[in-house]
């Protein structure tokens, strides 16, 4: 019963409100470029299939790419910061400056460099600077949390770094690299969709794009429909990773344990 | 009893200028069940480090009269990875010294058994109680084969029941192994209970103020705990220990 209510109410809500919506715009003839109705809206996702088939793909592949690397370099890095506090002082204080700086008025620097030809490269590294960052912060922290205690249990039994830094180090790094794939997952979804708005027209063929050149021609339920998609792909990207949290800690971490214990 | 280890003038001093060991002399016999009694802060646990060559002394030697034998360490926390179930847990030590996964597995289930954790073995930490925990830590040290076991505190945090159990239980084990531990504690009757021998140390910078020899009889128990002789041990210990604290102060 209380299970299902999770469910039920939420759906509820948002089926009366897009009704009240249809309802509404019918009854004060509301213009269909200021607010279409949830049918014409629908109507856009059957007729703009291909283009936002396309567009979408586009968007979501760079994402993945730009969060896989985002992951791959920012824990690699993190491994190196946690093996030498020399190199943690040299290159920390950049990777801040890169992170701090908003990616908007990167942008377009980025873009030259790299060449309105290659339009797809500079948005995956504009999404890969929005993602990086969190993954480096946490999985630094997580890597030196490592109990004290048990450093000294495995030096005591004669264990390589290597070692200290594979079944230790890492493993309790886990949920802090967890945490922050969840932040790191939205943000290079933001950062791609920013970084193509930031290169206008041009090569450049997802989901921003498509919100642009649809509110350049007073497409308003074609911008609607390219919204939804943005909102479901960043909803089913939380999801995805909070499984994945879930399949990795439940059997072990504090935050994974039921209250009714 | 021939001698096991023997420390020679050890002092140390840490980064932070806090000298916490001032010449520390101590010869640890083979066998033995020694105690390290004194205030909090006066250097007992840094002894032990050194003693594990975990920290370095600032001065003096460490002598090891047949090389550095095999070396255990309890910590006064539990010190689990909480990631491993128990078994993996009292795996670590054999992982490490790169023993095969099946000989070590088989070695590290004995050890739970005898810390009477068998059932336990698939268990995480979490789902174990305080004193469980310290049962799988204590089954982690004895799996390697240790010939000298070191104990930081070990049974501080536990309850008073839970405490005497595990006292027994590590009599047991020692006994039967013929480890050789060191003990560390704040509580008068835990290592007059235990010990054959009992080191009083002063506040810091530590020293050895008092070296107490307990003749134990074959057979302890919580009967034992009442007699006079039990009394006795725990009043010389106590007293040693009041001498070492108004000398401080």
């Amino acid at each position: 019963m209380k299970r299902g209510l999770i469910y039920i109410v939420p759906v509820a809500l948002g089926i009366a409100v897009l009704l009240f919506w249809e309802w509404a715009v019918a009854q004060w003839n509301v213009p269909r470029f200021v607010l279409p109705a949830p049918s014409a809206i629908a109507r856009s996702f059957v007729d703009d299939r291909a283009q936002l088939a396309a567009a979408t793909w586009t968007t979501f592949r760079i994402v993945i790419e730009a969060f896989v690397l985002a992951l791959v370099t920012g824990v690699a890095l993190a491994i190196l910061f946690a093996q030498s506090r020399v190199v943690e002082l040299a290159l920390y204080p950049y990777a801040v400056i890169l992170q701090v700086t908003p990616i908007v008025a990167l942008a377009p620097l980025i873009i030259i460099w790299v060449g309105y030809e290659h339009i797809d490269k500079a948005l995956l590294i504009l999404a890969w600077i929005v993602a990086f960052f969190p993954i480096l912060a946490n999985t630094t922290l997580g890597l030196r949390s490592a109990d004290r205690n048990l450093i000294d249990l495995f030096r005591l039994y004669g264990a390589s770094r290597w070692q200290i830094l594979w079944k230790l180090q890492l493993p309790g790094a886990l949920p802090y690299l967890l945490g922050a794939m969840k932040i790191s997952g939205g943000l290079a979804l933001i950062g791609a969709v920013v970084a193509e708005f930031a290169a206008g027209t041009g090569t450049a063929t997802g989901l921003g794009w498509t919100i642009t050149e649809a509110g350049n021609r007073l497409h308003i339920e074609t911008m609607f429909a390219a919204l939804a998609i943005l909102s479901v792909l960043g909803v089913a990207i939380f999801f995805l990773l909070s499984a994945l949290e879930w399949a990795l800690l439940h059997r072990w971490h504090e935050s994974a344990i039921s209250r009714q214990d | 009893m021939t001698s096991l280890v023997s420390l020679h003038n050890i002092s140390k001093t840490f980064d932070s200028g806090t000298q916490a060991i001032a010449a520390l002399d101590l010869d640890v016999r083979a066998g033995e069940f020694l105690s390290l009694v004194g205030p909090s802060g006066c250097g007992k646990s840094t002894a032990l480090r050194i003693i594990a060559d975990l920290i370095a002394p600032t001065t003096g030697s460490v002598a090891w009269r047949n090389g550095k034998p095999e070396n255990g360490f309890v910590f006064q926390e539990p010190t689990l990875m909480p990631w491993r179930s128990a078994l993996d847990n009292t795996r670590l030590p054999l992982e490490l010294k790169g023993v095969a996964r099946g000989d070590a597995e088989a070695r590290s289930r004995q050890a739970l058994a005898r810390v009477g954790l068998g059932e336990f073995e698939k268990a995480y930490p979490r789902e174990l109680s305080g004193g469980m925990k310290m049962r799988v830590s204590i089954a982690r040290a004895i799996a390697a084969e240790p010939k000298l076991l070191l104990m930081d505190e070990p049974f501080a945090a536990l309850d008073e029941l839970t405490r005497q159990s595990l006292n027994d239980d590590l009599l047991k084990l020692a006994r039967e192994d013929g480890i050789t531990v060191i003990f560390v504690t704040h509580s008068v009757y835990e290592s007059a209970y235990l010990s054959d021998r009992v080191v009083v140390m002063t506040p810091r910078p530590g020293r050895v103020t008092a070296d107490i020899a307990i003749a134990q009889p074959a057979e302890r128990n919580a009967a034992y705990r009442l007699t006079p002789q039990f009394t006795e041990a725990a009043g010389k210990i106590s007293a040693a220990l009041g001498h070492a604290m108004s000398h401080a102060a």
